[in-house]
């Protein structure tokens, strides 16, 4: 039975096919051919391999040799040298390959790879089914340790220095917040994992519970350790059957083999951990609202102070932290905190994990470290734009976020940086738009998703933002005036300063940022009633075009609405009153006589 | 099961489990020569990564091929579920992407038995931190 002794990656990705990957595949598989090597090497396209600014790329296998920027006719050297003689051709071999230190690097001889998976270190790696895999690779060592070595305060002064702000979406600093919960007296206190992930696009902490959900027990139990907390509550929505199968699981494991309940690993302390549900509101991911929830009340917001690490859960201190938060704190523990702090920016330290999502070539799940620009995450991670069309803009920060354009690509991504470019981190969705998409329409989408979820409780967000929103179908229908971009403006700045909580004062963004960075597609819509994108329907026309038509009636016959008017063998007209834009005549049409205006 | 007692026992535990394997990686099955992984997150299930799992499982059997399957969590490649990744001892682990029923056998035919590749390979484009 033949084997194949050496494999050619040819990196098929959107931006290497464009530079003529496809040839160099064909040269390749064509010379293996004419020199008779087709029993021992084999010459394959394969996806994007994320270095698109050295493309195209081809990887040779098994001694992981990384040619960069290769043409079609370097393949014959490539053959020649490599796999005949054995030799390299270093004028095409990846230079630098500076790896970071502590970081296990497979595969040295290749460009230095933009993701590093520290809260995701175990996601498709381990069967999450099965504790034995997460101890082997190092699970339950941080526990045992801080319950062994450290005290509270020493763990907590490990948190501070590591440099780890909440990956929920506030970026509020995680040992601080811990320090603060441990400060107050209390004869009970919870620790709470936030796991109501309500962004639509955002499906980060799904992941981390449905692929390492032991690493979430394991810092919760550290959380507990230094907080002074016996107690932790996973509050998830229950539309993620599989993660709370999973946590389940995790849960009685867990308990069998004495690292949850009492006396763990022999050191006295006593942890344990139950699960309660949401019903999907987005309004409980805020912290109070979320309380509420657990407790059996309206998930409703109440004012701060005072704030959960006083009087949380059932009244007592409260510490909660989200998921991914959560998943990066035994990696701390057990690599120090200088270690994490060497990872990111100035003020953003570690990694964050973005959902990637729109129009977008390679749409998954990516962690990145701290200070990416927006430019690498996109072009070179994310593999460029679908269906070679132009970037427009990405929404960071889901519902409560903005959107970033052209201008912000090489900003440095961290908490303080979006936020000075008038969006903000959240909880880690990117939603990439392109030319297609009306600025104007997107922000509608996100007011609608928040009048949705408004709870009702303040009256800024309930009235104020269903205002927003039918000011915004005006534009899009083309019935605003001038006017009404003012009051926009407007009404969005006091539904800030107003609202009760973090969901009313952050709604209106999606609207200020897109008339920050598309002014001029709000004055197209009032003025011009014109949608550039071409996406809001009410602006278009769908018009018969006299010269072209020959009125055979057919597009008449499948109007919904008998907009359409003419005798037969006379040009028909559509009545622009009656149409509803259905598309159905221009479907018809066997004369390419309908176009849209 | 008994319960751990100390850090001492657990990092023991941890030894033994680490040395459990043949294709460089803790697994917990000790003699596989092959390792399979399944992305099995939900959105990775609903594309069919469960039946994906089950011919891997089916065909091994009935083909008396020394391999493990098993389930992970999320790979990161949305774009191109079921995804799937196998070990073989001595070579990287290759991520496989928009794997159905036909390509699971055409990998098995191909890949498993004959070490040669085919199309929808996914180039693992991130480190993970150490576990040594």
């Amino acid at each position: 039975m033949a084997k194949i002794k050496y494999h050619m990656l040819v990196c098929g990705g959107t931006s290497c096919h464009a530079s003529n990957s496809e040839d160099i595949l064909k040269n390749l598989q064509d010379l293996i051919k004419i020199k008779g090597l087709d029993t021992d090497v084999q010459a394959i396209k394969t996806g994007c391999f994320g270095f698109c600014d050295k493309g195209p790329i081809v990887k040779m296998m098994p001694d992981n040799t990384f040619y960069i920027q290769v043409k079609p006719e370097d393949c014959a050297e490539i053959i020649e040298e490599h796999i005949i003689k054995g030799k390299k051709v270093d004028r095409l071999l990846y230079q630098g390959t500076a790896s970071k230190e502590n970081l296990s690097n497979s595969n040295n001889t290749g460009p230095h790879k933009k993701q590093i998976r520290i809260a995701l270190r175990n996601c498709g790696v381990i069967n999450p089914e099965n504790i034995e895999e997460y101890i082997a690779r190092n699970g339950y060592q941080a526990l045992g340790k801080v319950l062994t070595e450290l005290t509270p305060e020493a763990t907590i002064e490990i948190m501070k220095k590591s440099g780890l702000r909440g990956r929920g979406g506030g970026g509020f600093p995680t040992g601080l917040k811990w320090e603060i919960t441990r400060a107050v007296k209390a004869d009970q206190k919870y620790v709470v994992c936030n796991a109501d992930e309500g962004d639509p696009g955002a499906f980060m902490d799904r992941s981390v519970l449905e692929g390492d959900p032991h690493t979430v027990l394991e810092a919760m139990a550290i959380n507990g350790y230094c907080t002074g907390a016996d107690k932790g509550v996973i509050y998830i929505r229950a539309e993620y059957p599989l993660a709370v199968e999973r946590l389940k699981i995790a849960m009685k494991q867990a308990r069998e083999y004495g690292l949850l309940g009492q006396d763990i690993l022999g050191t006295g302390f006593n942890f344990d951990i139950e699960i309660r549900y949401g019903a999907g509101a987005f309004v409980c991911g805020e912290e109070t609202a979320l309380i509420h929830s657990m407790e059996g009340l309206r998930g409703e917001p109440t004012v701060k102070p005072p704030f959960p690490s006083e009087s949380g859960f059932l009244g007592k201190p409260t510490n909660v932290n989200n998921v991914e938060t959560y998943a990066n704190i035994p990696a701390i523990i057990n690599k120090g905190a200088d270690w994490f702090a060497s990872i990111g920016t100035e003020k953003s330290k570690g990694t964050k994990v973005f959902a990637l999502a729109g129009k977008i070539n390679n749409v998954g799940l990516i962690e990145v470290p701290m200070g990416i620009t927006l430019r690498e995450v996109i072009f070179e991670i994310g593999g460029g734009i679908k269906n070679g069309r132009t970037f427009k803009a990405v929404q960071t920060g889901g519902p409560s976020g903005g959107m970033l354009t052209e201008k912000d690509l090489d900003t440095p991504i961290d908490y303080d940086n979006l936020i000075a470019a008038g969006s903000m981190m959240g909880s880690g969705g990117m939603i990439v738009m392109d030319e297609d998409d009306c600025m104007v329409a997107m922000a509608k989408f996100y007011l609608e998703f928040t009048v949705e979820e408004s709870c009702g409780k303040c009256s800024p967000c309930r009235i104020g933002n269903k205002r927003l929103y039918e000011m915004l179908e005006k534009v899009t229908q083309g019935h605003a005036v001038m006017d009404d971009l003012d009051k926009l403006r407007n009404l969005s700045h006091v539904i800030k300063d107003t609202s009760l909580c973090g969901l009313g004062q952050t709604s209106p963004n999606p609207v200020l940022s897109s008339m920050d960075n598309f002014y001029h597609e709000y004055l197209e819509h009032v003025g011009n009633k014109k949608c550039r994108a071409g996406s809001c329907k009410s602006l278009m026309q769908y018009i018969i075009n006299a010269e072209n038509c020959i009125g055979c009636t057919l597009c008449a016959r499948n109007c919904p609405v008998d907009a359409i008017a003419g005798e037969r063998k006379q040009a028909h007209v559509i009545d622009q009153e009656k149409c509803i834009k259905c598309g159905a005549c221009m479907e018809k049409c066997k004369f390419n006589a309908i176009f849209i205006n | 099961m008994e319960k751990i007692k100390s850090l001492a026992d657990l990092k023991k535990m941890q030894e033994t489990l680490r040395v459990k394997n043949k294709v460089g990686e803790m697994s917990t099955d000790t003699d596989s020569l092959i390792l399979v992984k399944v992305a099995m997150a939900t959105c990775g299930i609903a594309s069919g990564a469960r039946e994906v799992m089950e011919v891997f499982i089916e065909e091994f059997a009935k083909r008396n091929i020394n391999a493990s399957v098993k389930q992970t969590g999320c790979m990161g490649y949305c774009y191109a579920e079921p995804t799937i990744e196998i070990t073989k001892p001595g070579n990287e682990p290759i991520t496989f992407g928009y794997v159905d029923l036909k390509k699971a056998i055409r990998i098995i035919d191909k890949y498993v038995l004959n070490n040669e590749l085919v199309d929808g390979i996914i180039p693992v484009n991130y480190e993970t931190i150490d576990h040594k």
